[in-house]
């Protein structure tokens, strides 16, 4: 196969067959230089910039959302053209007909749709009402099936944040296929295999997967017709690097009209559009001033993009997040870099345009990476707390050199793997209900085997731990299978069309497990073992306090003694998983993720023998708990890397905060110091890490000012937020953590 | 044979070049007036540890150390017990960690200076330039830590020179240019290091029931010191 769209290219595989990784490794320039070629903004962007900074100031000030059209439902060709100011765009299309008015989505559930807009004085529409009356949404058939344990566990927030009634995401579509191989041809690869499967056996999955093929098939010609709107042909391939990026922007912005997921990641586009810049610059079409503009254009598209929530969901994920999630550098298999200009060019944006939470950006880190790149990150890290690390060496081996991060650290094979997207269960209050014989003593729901709370005056390690196992082999059984019921009906009411027309036809599925409150239930658990935890009961016997007597190891002190438990804990709950079939033969993988979710579940959880009081936060994702670090930073990034990455393969959450002054006396210090830990971490093998380079002092600022700091962005778990977007309760609790300063 | 430690702070990325794993001794003989660490003044308390046990927590720490880092032994004063720190710097130098002395010169014994033998770089604590206010600010007479300077430039070792810049008391233009002076005379000397003096310690003080001498003084701005050493390099 021929287009002319691909002269100047290197031959390869990538001709024969959707092969993108192929057109990559054939074609792309590898760069070890620094930063010193990149270009600032131009007039254009900076005339883009003003604009949307002002929309987004209005949209501050009317509570977090701007608009919403609430009489259209939200799907590729259902708005006219919008544009944010048509002149000065380069990358054009939005996701309703106005800059950052939110579309209703109501797929997922029409109760979400109907309390979101209200939420924010809005009334869904009659007609969409009406027409949701008849159609049944993957939140109708999700409550269909759910069994009365699954309502009481999901009811006192055992498993909690499930995606049952919203878009589950977590999904990557490989955009990038839709501007190498233009839609004709995805279409025509689509329906050779459709024509395939109806040769074999049609049994339930051949069934399921020709219909899906069909709705894939479909959603590629609505696509095209988008695009069309817009005035672009994209049935051929893009010609140009402009090209390149709008093609690919507009398969992602399909994703958006048709999807409300909680994760919608973009992939790993810098080293592909890399390749389309070099031969427009070859060709003196294109100069460094000139690809700047393009990446910045296309940034500012991302940075519009928007969901319409409700205010419930924001507790859980706070900041109006959408994780547009772009894996930036790695090393490829044959260990050359698959750092390029471009991977300069993308993080520049938080420059040029600013710093900024989304895109999240986020580096795929080798200790092979080429110096000047190493630096350049640290230094970003430095000046805009924007950008997350993940270990490139530790994931490479087992998802190769073309997978890209979905959300905040679920990694995938781009095009050839996908996600059940499985939120996460509270470990704290598992070991509660376990110690209290299966009643819930916040909520009082009696779930789970019952019996008698324990009676022991003091807790014992042995019978405790006992008890726990007994209490996780029959939440993990009951966690697989309302992941099992929450994706059987996603696929059945709310199907992913364009982003799976963007995989490959068979695609390998991974369920995403994740445990919240590791480093409260280590800790505790390392008090019962090392200290006397007294139990006091209330009036009915329930134990809902603890006196812990004497000190005992915690997490984050590189102590083997309670960092062991945490492992343990980690490898039984994944072993245990793995015993109960996942839904279409997925894969079980597990996290140690919170997103900004810690403080509620905190909130929804009892005392616990760590000395934590009822209600207080968790710390996030895989932190040790605030301020019970004693030896320092290095110590604590120590605990956490012992996770094992092979129980926790969607990822291992960790969030560092120091102070400038700390870091280093000078910014070539602090930018060296910083490459040296972030090496050091991950030598270590650990998986992902954070990095915040700021005073607390700049975050109380902003909580008693919020006006005076719009734009401050810091790291949380996983993902980037607006200081100021978060709630005040979260605002508090990211205050409260640890900031790592020497005296 | 045992040393005693008052903590070890795993990342200090101010003390020595690089990113170093640090290490507080117990006791000192000086009482200077803006120390930060007045719980590591005491003799035999703190936590007794072998070398061997040391190096193993040091040792935890090597991936993050870099090209530059490793461990730096602080204090209390680690010269104070000789023979343990050489045999954990000997240890670690085994094991490809840099070693690195924080101190403030006090004694020139021979323990001493075969500790020296296996120290890589020597932050020496330059306090005042002056023979009466380095006595009345530290206990300790100024000669001390000239002679031991000496022995650093006899044996050609790598020293920073640190002084702490105490509003009022040292944040002046001569103060400056003698400490550029005693640099140019010592071809060791890599650097002088300024320390904004803060006053974050005064808890530690009130926790232990001790008075800090300096609790009235403010904190010295960053800017102002590096202004003030600038422009004594100009004039110098």
């Amino acid at each position: 196969m021929e287009f002319m769209q691909w002269n100047g290219f290197v031959d390869g595989n990538w001709k024969t067959g959707i092969n993108v990784r192929n057109f990559i490794q054939t074609n792309y320039k590898a760069y070890a230089g620094n930063a010193d070629f990149l270009e600032g903004a131009t007039e254009k962007t900076n005339s883009l910039m003003a604009k949307l900074s002002e929309l987004q100031k209005q949209e501050r000030e009317k509570g977090g959302v701007l608009d919403i059209d609430v009489t259209t439902v939200s799907s590729l060709c259902n708005y006219k053209p919008g544009y944010l100011d048509k002149e000065n765009e380069l990358i054009v299309g939005l996701q309703t007909d106005a800059p950052l008015k939110r579309g209703v989505n109501p797929f997922g559930g029409i109760r979400m749709a109907r309390d979101a807009c209200s939420a924010y004085g809005y009334k869904l529409s009659d007609k969409i009402e009406e027409y949701f009356t008849y159609r049944t949404t993957h939140n109708d058939g999700v409550f269909r099936a759910y069994t009365p344990e699954m309502k009481a566990a999901r009811h006192c927030a055992l498993l909690t944040g499930l995606p049952d009634a919203y878009g589950r995401g977590r999904i990557i579509g490989d955009y990038r296929r839709v501007a190498l191989y233009g839609i004709d041809y995805l279409i025509e690869q689509k329906q050779l295999d459709k024509l395939k499967i109806g040769q074999g056996l049609m049994d339930n999955e051949s069934i399921k997967l020709t219909e899906e093929l069909f709705e894939q098939i479909s959603f590629l010609n609505k696509l095209k017709e988008m695009a069309a709107m817009y005035g672009f042909d994209i049935s051929q391939p893009a010609n140009t690097a402009q090209e390149a990026m709008q093609w690919t922007y507009f398969a992602y912005l399909a994703t958006n009209k048709e999807q409300n997921g909680a994760a919608m990641s973009l992939g790993r586009v810098s080293t592909f559009f890399d390749i389309y810049i070099e031969r427009d610059m070859k060709n003196g079409i294109l100069d460094e001033k000139g690809a700047q503009e393009l990446f910045d254009q296309f940034v500012i598209k991302l940075r519009m993009a928007r969901h319409l929530r409700t205010p419930e969901y924001n507790e859980l994920f706070g900041g109006d997040p959408m994780w547009i999630t772009e894996s930036v550098g790695g090393m490829g298999e044959n260990n050359k870099t698959l750092v390029t200009k471009s991977s300069f060019r993308m993080l520049n944006t938080l420059y040029t345009l600013g710093s900024s939470p989304e895109p999240n950006l986020t580096v795929l880190w080798s200790k092979r990476l080429p110096d000047g790149f190493k630096k350049f990150c640290a230094k970003v890290s430095c000046d805009t707390d924007s950008i997350q690390y993940e270990n490139d060496d530790l994931m490479r081996p087992r998802f190769g050199d073309d997978y890209a991060i979905a959300c905040c650290v679920s990694a995938m094979k781009i095009g050839k793997q996908m996600q059940f997207f499985g939120a996460r269960a509270n470990l704290a209050k598992l070991l509660l209900l376990a110690i209290n014989g299966g009643t819930d003593n916040v909520f009082g729901t009696k779930v789970g085997p019952q019996m008698e709370p324990m009676q022991d005056e003091y807790l014992d390690y042995t019978k405790v731990m006992e008890r726990f196992k007994l209490y996780q082999t029959w939440l993990c059984n009951l966690y697989v299978n309302t992941m099992n019921v929450i994706h059987y009906m996603h696929d059945k009411y709310a199907y992913e069309k364009t982003q799976m027309a963007l995989h490959d036809t068979r695609v390998e599925r991974l369920m995403a497990f994740g445990v919240a409150g590791l480093s409260v239930i280590t800790d505790s658990l390392s008090a019962i073992k090392y200290a006397k935890v007294k139990p006091i009961r209330n009036e009915e016997g329930l134990i809902v306090d603890f006196e812990t007597e004497g000190d005992f190891p915690k997490y984050g002190n590189d102590d083997d003694r309670v960092d062991e438990i945490a492992q343990s804990l980690m490898h039984d709950f994944h072993d245990e998983l793995k015993k109960t079939p996942a839904y279409r033969n997925a894969i079980h993988t597990l996290s140690v993720l919170t997103i900004t979710s810690n403080v509620v579940y905190g909130k929804k959880t009892g005392a616990t023998p760590d000395g934590r009081k009822k209600g207080e936060p968790f710390a996030p994702g895989a932190n040790p708990m605030h301020n019970r670090e004693t030896n320092g930073a290095l110590a604590s990034l120590n605990s956490v890397s012992k996770l094992s990455y092979s129980s926790c393969m969607d990822g291992i959450s960790n969030t560092f905060s120091i102070t400038p002054d700390s870091l280093g006396k000078s910014e070539e210090e602090r930018v060296d110091n910083l490459v040296d830990i972030i090496d050091g971490y991950f030598l270590n093998a650990a998986h992902h890490i954070n990095i915040n380079v700021m005073n607390r002092e700049t975050l109380i600022k902003a909580y008693e000012n919020p006006e005076a700091y719009p734009n401050l962005t810091i790291r949380v778990s996983g993902y980037a937020v607006n200081f100021c977007k978060l709630s005040r309760e979260q605002q508090k609790e990211v205050i409260m953590r640890t900031f790592h300063e020497s005296m | 044979m045992t040393g005693y430690v008052s903590s070890i702070q795993s990342l200090g990325a101010v003390d020595g070049p690089g990113v170093r794993c640090v290490v507080f001794m117990q006791g000192c003989p000086l009482r200077c007036k803006c120390c930060h660490n007045p719980e590591t003044w005491e003799f035999e308390k703190g936590v007794q540890y072998t070398p061997e046990e040391l190096f193993s927590k040091i040792h935890r720490y090597k991936n993050y150390f870099g090209k530059e880092g490793g461990v730096t032994v602080s204090g209390g004063e680690p010269l104070m017990q000789p023979q343990f720190v050489k045999e954990l710097f000997e240890l670690c130098r085994q094991a490809g960690i840099s070693t690195c002395l924080d101190t403030s010169g006090c004694v020139l014994s021979n323990s001493v200076k075969e500790l020296l033998k296996v120290c890589d770089i020597v932050l020496l604590d330059y306090k005042m330039t002056n023979d009466e206010d380095y006595k009345s600010f530290s206990g300790m007479e100024k000669s001390r830590v000239d002679e031991f300077l000496s022995y650093l430039q006899s044996i050609n070792k790598r020293t920073w020179l640190r002084q702490v810049i105490v509003p009022g008391i040292n944040d002046n233009t001569e103060n400056a240019q003698k400490l550029l002076s005693v640099k140019e005379k010592h071809p060791c000397v890599e650097k002088i290091e300024p320390l904004p003096f803060h006053n974050t310690c005064i808890t530690k003080y009130e926790q232990l029931g001790l008075s800090f001498p300096l609790k009235d003084t403010p904190n010295a701005d960053k800017n102002d010191v590096k202004n003030l050493f600038e422009k004594a390099e100009k004039i110098f």
